[in-house]
């Protein structure tokens, strides 16, 4: 029997998995959004606890960001999607609820990925702080501002210049690792290349599918970012 | 937590440290040669090339690892024509695609920090060197690639920490190594806390290491720049307000 190639596979045809492929390509761009949002919010309370925080928040952010390096993100995406659902099951027994509770792949996916960039985001927050002029804050302050005119009109304008390179970096990064996302079952991209790559028996066109739609989803980003840096930027002198 | 159990567990797994070290170890010395080949092609190479080292880079750091590792394992075994070759002793075995996939991505990447430790090599460095006569080959290994391993070392450590934690997704095309391992005891226990623990352990204590050695490599490296110490003690500058 003669196999379909590679352009009957992927097209819109009735055999064709391009749809499927496109829409597992959304939910890339879901489960890596949600987990850089959680990674996002929770690297500002890290980078918060290590610029302003005691000695305590400031050991405890450390040892978040060190551990959190060190660790492959396998490790922490099987810690959230089995040990999430027996959280679950345990929690649920206390309210009088009898049998196994699964957490969905989505939410473990997106909070490992969350709790992994946190640790990424943090670093890039902080040194993002660190390079805005002191005199900037002091003219600010000596101009009478209070706190929180402060904060939102000069130190956060300013932080987010210096930060949006080392985001638009970290936000690569989840893009990609949102792929091992894949092991809990959520259908994104690399799980629909397994699903079609089994039914079909034809495993490189999938997975290369999935690659260059991969690319393509990097490279568009890797555009958007470059413009809104220039954005920003557009008060510098050159 | 559960004392005991979690000691045992930590012995299961480190019966996957050789592996992830081997695997580790392997990719990053073809890699290195990798990433030196691609960064000198697309400083120097003839035009056609550096287009084509561009793309290699662009390709490999802009698809998951995951996806990389899929098609060579799974992928390349679609086509007759690979699985008659010559090549498929090789590229049946789960250990050497791993190594492929690995030492590709890291090539790719370390690529662009060479590319950086290269460009900061002054360029009246290798003029010098030309002008004592020596060959553009021995000027580039005698002159302008140590200055430049210099420079890149610190970022090269990062990224051998990242190759480091990134050897566990061989997991994934059946290699078991300690996530393998972790993996497997997880489903056979259901104990996640405790597996994790000790997994993350092992890991954390590898990379701990890891970076020791680096830093230790980068203060051999730079012992020019530390002042010389002379075993006297510094002068009392304190009345005279000379600068030391």
């Amino acid at each position: 029997m003669d196999r379909p190639g590679f352009f009957d596979l992927m097209s819109f045809g009735p055999d064709g998995w391009a749809p499927a492929l496109l829409q597992a390509t959304l939910m890339t761009l879901a489960v890596a959004g949600t987990g850089y949002l959680i990674g996002g919010t929770l690297g500002a309370l890290l980078a918060w606890a290590k610029l302003r925080g005691g000695p305590v928040l400031r050991g405890i952010a450390g040892t978040y960001t060190t551990v959190l390096r060190g660790i492959p993100d396998l490790l922490v995406i099987y810690l959230f999607y089995f040990g999430g659902s027996m959280m679950l099951t345990k929690l649920m027994r206390g309210f009088g609820y009898e049998g196994f509770v699964d957490l969905p792949g989505f939410a473990a996916g997106a909070m490992a990925i969350g709790v992994v960039s946190a640790a990424q985001h943090a670093e890039v927050f902080r040194g993002a702080y660190r390079a805005v002029n002191p005199g900037e804050i002091e003219a600010a302050s000596a101009i009478g501002m209070s706190r929180s005119t402060l904060f939102r009109r000069i130190v956060l304008p300013l932080t987010a210049r210096h930060a949006l390179p080392g985001m638009g970096n970290v936000w690569q990064i989840t893009l990609k690792e949102s792929a091992l996302v894949s092991v809990t079952g959520v259908v994104e991209l690399l799980r629909q290349a397994q699903i079609g790559a089994g039914s079909t028996r034809q495993p490189f066109y999938f997975f290369f599918a999935a690659a260059v739609l991969f690319l393509v989803v990097t490279w568009g980003s890797g555009l958007i970012l470059g413009r809104a840096e220039r954005h920003f930027n557009r008060g510098l002198q050159r | 937590m559960d004392f005991p159990f979690l000691w045992q567990t930590v012995q299961t797994l480190s019966a996957g440290i050789p592996l992830t070290l081997l695997l580790a170890t392997l990719s990053v010395s073809i890699g290195v040669v990798i990433a030196i080949t691609i960064a000198a092609t697309r400083l120097w190479g003839p035009r056609a090339l550096q287009q084509a080292a561009k793309f290699y880079v662009f390709v490999f750091r802009g698809t998951p690892l995951l996806v990389q590792m899929f098609l060579i394992y799974y992928g390349l075994g679609q086509f007759e024509a690979v699985r008659s070759s010559f090549l498929w002793p090789v590229l049946r075995e789960p250990f050497w695609c791993a190594i492929l996939a690995l030492s590709l991505n890291t090539g790719a990447y370390g690529s662009e920090i060479v590319r950086g430790g290269l460009q900061s090599v002054g360029h009246g460095q290798r003029e010098a060197a030309m002008a004592c006569g020596m060959s553009p080959w021995l000027a580039f290994r005698r002159i302008v690639l140590p200055q430049a391993v210099r420079q890149a070392l610190p970022a090269y450590g990062n990224e051998l920490i990242l190759l480091c934690k990134a050897t566990s997704l061989a997991s994934m095309i059946t290699l078991m190594e300690i996530t393998g391992l972790a993996a497997k005891l997880i489903s056979d226990t259901y104990r996640v806390i405790e597996v994790f623990a000790a997994a993350g352990a092992i890991y954390l204590a590898i990379n701990f290491v890891l970076t020791r050695l680096v830093a230790f490599a980068d203060h051999r490296l730079t012992a020019h720049l530390r002042p010389v110490a002379t075993g006297k003690p510094a002068p009392d500058t304190r009345l005279t307000g000379a600068k030391p």
